[in-house]
């Protein structure tokens, strides 16, 4: 989030612009200000909004074009077995016991619950609808022919849990040009376990611009009736005994349902789509909904804004500076959030001497030094020492010190940048972020710093 | 029971010194059978500086060899100019270096019949603009960069013209021995599995750091020390020539420029054994710590990846500091160990392969009763094309000339396409090996850019399930041999922007795909 240094030449150009601003420009005061357009941001803004509280949401959108679109909750237990995880809620009730620090303990499982289903339903009601098992978590495959677990899934991908289950007759459908995803390898390696696992490779002749073919491109030519047509067209002849078909991430960007029953019409069986390497349409997807959906919950956004600089006023309130290269607006808020990710969302700073969080330099909890960040192998499965690194928190999310003081009343964090999980090991990306969003939200609503009126 | 193979030469040891004894006795007329645990300089001929000393590093530690590298130098540059980058070079000292080392370099030098001007502090800066401002000695030398893998792979492909051949993946588990012979070479295919037996006349083990090993397995002793090196590699070239510090060998002493980037090292540290050998996060902060002296902008420089060699030194005495043990190469004709065709050529450098693999061939062919002459200092090294994807940006510039749009770009980062891809697989399948995402990482760019790896390794394997090079369960063992190698070279270099493509990467290998959990369908 932060870049605090600047070269002369924009130091000056802030300088110009803050001095002929200062007049126009009133300071934007809110209740509170979420730092951070990844999930987490995203979440805890929309809860904020949901709960009256004034809001303002600085960040960039574009890094969730990376995200997978699938909510993970807890898929491995935590702790580096491996322990695969079927019912995410006994799984969470048991991390509980055995790591209280872990964020997720500090929810409870109902919280956790509630949390997930607002927000799925936010993105079901702006045309994004998910679906999962209610104690459960489900299984889909992916390009590599791995099994993934996830709790909730898009839609579009839902048919492929059932199909997976079952061993279902299914046919695997690439597309020529379509690098990295094969239906050969999807087949090749899940066949010994999944015999009527059918390959077949189809080209998209309207889209015969020779070169790479990129799935957000044929997302949005599939919302022509004419593009899935064709499609359906090339992958009748390869139907034989299928009941499912499994293409690559590309039905449709805004319309997916649109897309889905209007294939399976089509070729008259359940159609589901199988993740892509990032960055896939099931990314995209959120990133629109969001840039659209979110400053109609009444949230005033700084989308491709960053948070340069943030200090605490002698009232208490915190004061922000937020721009794209340098700072251009100033925010005066009750309370703050701070959803800035860890080193990708550059929430963290890895320096060859330690790790710093970016904004404030909080405490941030880390291995004793370099040497202890990262394991001998990429693919440890007792995962990596850096991944527990992060923000510590109290109850209410509020960032605490070595000794467990809240360091600032009014300043809150949620998402990946907090210590003690491992969100990648652990599968928890998107219930993680969600789910201590609302946390945050929740303890922030009962606070009095954050009901104060600006 | 596997195939039984005939050899006047089996050469154990793919590295500069196999590969050049092969191209040697090839010359001489001597049919040879090159084999190799792993791949063409898997071991320290692959992770090394890539420096072609003048000789000048040496002056003080081993006069002999400072004039073995000087006389090498000049030959490798003649004649395998394609391997050569004649940077030049520069010794530096900064203040608190010894003063009485830097006043004696020059009369060294020339003692050794080695070049050696003094150069303007002032001017050394003006050439190297990454120097620092400190410095307070420079003199230039004839050092050059060479490119290892090139040399090997253009070795191997003339000594393979002439008619020997070579097994890669091929490890020496045993030997069959009658009196003073070894009768017999027993080999595992590490690929397709099963065993390859070999007899050969004379058995030369050139397997470097793991000359002790093969040795014993013969029933021969060579007391052997394995001094770790560890090397980086910045993200762009930093100086144009090489770089040492004028100082008695040390480490983190020397920046050698490697086309488009250039490589800092190293570290001598004492390790048990040559398998173990990995660049660590606490070598290359000690070298960061020491180099930035001579070169304040390794501080903040963007490094791309980390690597190791075992330096294979034969144990003279007592010595506790391995550069103290002879650089010098060690040639035994093992007649203590009563053996007569069992020859063993180790430690030494690259830059003195060429006079290893001489010496070598010269006692085989001694013990064969063969006359003809060395001609390796006399005859260029010609030019292969088994090498020539390893350059960087020559595949981008093929692309771009080419202008096919269906030659899909695999790896974007170094803009490999799978026309090259498909080549190097091929060349791969028709010398008997495995076209593996690690054997085309080394034939080409591959893995070698920014996303190291995180991207193309996906994108290949996806080509190679289509192009029938991978079948049932192969792709996810392949990928994440692929994965964990690359990481070998980033883990140590892991800080900064470094960590949040890290981060990425695991989110994708690990958070997406789940390659560290094995969940069946």
């Amino acid at each position: 989030m932060a870049n605090l240094r600047f070269d002369d030449r924009q130091g000056r150009l802030k300088e110009n612009r803050s001095a002929m601003d200062a007049k126009q420009t009133e300071p934007h005061a809110c209740q509170l200000m979420v730092i951070g357009a990844g999930m987490a941001g995203m979440a805890a803004t929309f809860f904020a909004a949901r709960n009256g509280i004034a809001a303002v949401q600085a960040g960039l959108t574009g890094e969730t074009i990376y995200a997978s679109g699938l909510f993970d909750l807890y898929g491995v237990a935590h702790g580096g077995k491996g322990e695969i995880i079927d019912n995410p809620w006994q799984g969470l009730q048991e991390l509980k016991k055995a790591y209280p620090r872990h964020p997720f303990s500090r929810l409870p499982g109902d919280q956790i619950r509630l949390a997930l289903d607002l927000f799925t339903g936010f993105l079901g009601g702006a045309g994004l609808p998910y679906r999962g098992y209610g104690e459960r978590n489900s299984r889909l495959i992916t390009p590599v022919g791995t099994i993934k677990r996830s709790f909730r899934v898009p839609q579009t991908m839902w048919a492929g849990v059932a199909a997976l289950e079952n061993r279902a007759p299914c046919l695997i459908v690439d597309i020529l040009g379509l690098r990295g995803f094969s239906a050969v390898q999807i087949v090749s390696t899940l066949g010994a376990a999944w015999p009527d696992l059918k390959a077949a490779s189809i080209d998209l002749p309207r889209e015969s611009r020779q070169g790479p073919k990129y799935p957000e491109h044929l997302a949005r030519g599939l919302e022509m009736e004419a593009s899935r047509r064709e499609l359906a067209n090339a992958v009748r002849p390869h139907l034989g005994k299928a009941r499912y078909v499994g293409l690559p991430a590309i039905l449709g960007v805004h319309n997916t349902e649109t897309v889905r029953t209007d294939l399976e019409a089509k070729l008259g069986v359940p159609v589901f789509e199988i993740p892509t390497m990032p960055p896939a349409v099931s990314g995209i997807r959120l990133k629109e909904i969001f840039d659209i959906h979110m400053p109609r919950q009444g949230v005033n956004t700084f989308y491709h804004q960053t948070v340069h600089a943030m200090r605490q006023r002698r009232d208490g309130r915190f004061q922000l500076d937020v721009g794209r290269t340098a700072a251009e607006t100033t925010v005066v808020a009750d309370a703050v959030l701070l959803a800035t990710g860890r080193f990708l969302g550059k929430g963290l700073a890895a320096q060859r001497r330690g790790i710093r969080e970016s904004l404030l330099d909080l405490p941030v909890h880390q291995p004793e030094n370099r040497s202890s960040w990262h394991r001998q192998d990429l693919l440890d499965p007792r995962g990596h020492g850096i991944n527990l690194a992060g923000l510590e928190v109290d109850d209410g999310f509020r960032p605490v010190d070595a000794a467990g003081r809240v360091i600032y009343e009014n300043l809150y964090a949620a998402g990946s940048i907090l210590a003690h999980q491992d969100w990648i090991r652990t599968k928890s990306g998107t219930g993680l972020a969600v789910a201590t969003a609302y946390g945050a939200v929740q303890a922030l609503a009962e606070h009095p710093m954050g009901r104060s009126q600006p | 029971m596997g195939a039984t193979l005939n050899t006047q030469v089996l050469i154990i040891g793919g590295g500069a010194t196999g590969t050049g004894l092969a191209r040697d006795l090839a010359l001489r007329g001597v049919h040879c059978i090159l084999v190799e645990k792993r791949d063409i300089n898997a071991g320290a001929s692959g992770g090394n500086h890539g420096l072609l000393h003048s000789g000048a590093r040496y002056i003080a530690s081993d006069p002999a060899a400072a004039r073995e590298c000087r006389k090498e130098g000049e030959i490798l540059k003649r004649l395998a100019p394609q391997c050569v980058e004649q940077s030049g070079g520069l010794f530096v000292a900064v203040p608190g270096d010894d003063e009485a080392y830097i006043a004696e370099f020059e009369s060294r030098c020339r003692k050794c019949g080695i070049s050696a001007t003094a150069v303007d502090p002032k001017d050394a800066r003006e050439m190297e603009p990454c120097l620092s401002a400190d410095i307070i000695a420079a003199y230039a030398v004839e050092d050059a960069a060479i490119d290892p893998f090139k040399l090997s792979l253009d070795n191997m492909a003339q000594a393979m013209d002439l008619g020997s051949s070579q097994l890669l993946h091929h490890e020496v588990v045993g030997f069959k021995r009658q009196g003073g012979r070894l009768v017999e070479v027993l080999l595992a295919d590490a690929i397709k599995g099963g065993e390859v037996r070999i007899r050969a006349d004379q058995i030369i083990n050139a397997s470097g750091a793991w000359a002790g090993n093969v040795a014993a397995l013969a029933g021969a002793d060579i007391d052997m020390i394995y001094s770790q090196g560890s090397l980086m590699i910045t993200q762009m070239r930093l100086g144009e020539r090489v770089i040492n510090r004028l100082r008695r060998a040390a480490d983190a002493d020397i920046l050698v420029p490697a086309g488009t980037v250039s490589i800092f090292g190293t570290t001598s540290q004492r390790i048990d054994d040559p398998n173990r050998c990995r660049p660590t996060t606490a070598e290359v902060d000690a070298m960061l710590a020491d180099g930035r002296a001579m070169i304040p902008k390794l501080e903040d420089t963007r490094f791309i990846r980390a690597y190791a060699g075992v330096r294979p030194l034969v144990q003279a005495g007592g010595d506790s500091d391995d550069r103290a043990v002879s650089r010098g190469y060690a040639l035994l004709d093992h007649a203590a160990d009563g053996l007569d065709n069992f020859i063993t050529i180790t430690g030494g450098k690259l830059t003195t392969y060429r006079l290893m693999a001489e010496r070598a061939a010269d006692l085989a062919c001694r013990r064969l009763g063969i006359s003809a002459p060395c001609r390796t200092a006399r005859e260029p090294l010609p030019v292969s094309s088994q090498a020539q994807y390893t350059e960087p940006g020559l595949t981008s510039r093929m692309w771009l000339k080419q202008k096919d749009p269906a030659d899909l770009l695999l790896c974007e980062c170094e803009m490999v396409p799978m026309s090259v891809f498909n080549e190097i697989a091929a060349s791969l399948v028709d010398g008997g090996q495995r076209p593996g995402l690690r054997e085309m990482g080394q034939r080409s760019r591959v893995g070698k850019g920014p996303c190291q790896g995180s991207f193309c390794s996906l994108r290949m394997a996806a080509h190679m399930y289509n192009q029938g090079l991978l079948k049932d369960g192969e792709g996810v063992r392949e990928l994440k041999d692929f994965l964990n190698e690359r990481w070998r070279g980033i883990q140590p270099l892991l800080w900064g922007v470094t960590v949040a493509q890290a981060e990425l990467q695991e989110a994708l290998h690990c958070g997406l795909l789940g390659l560290e959990v094995t969940e069946m369908p």
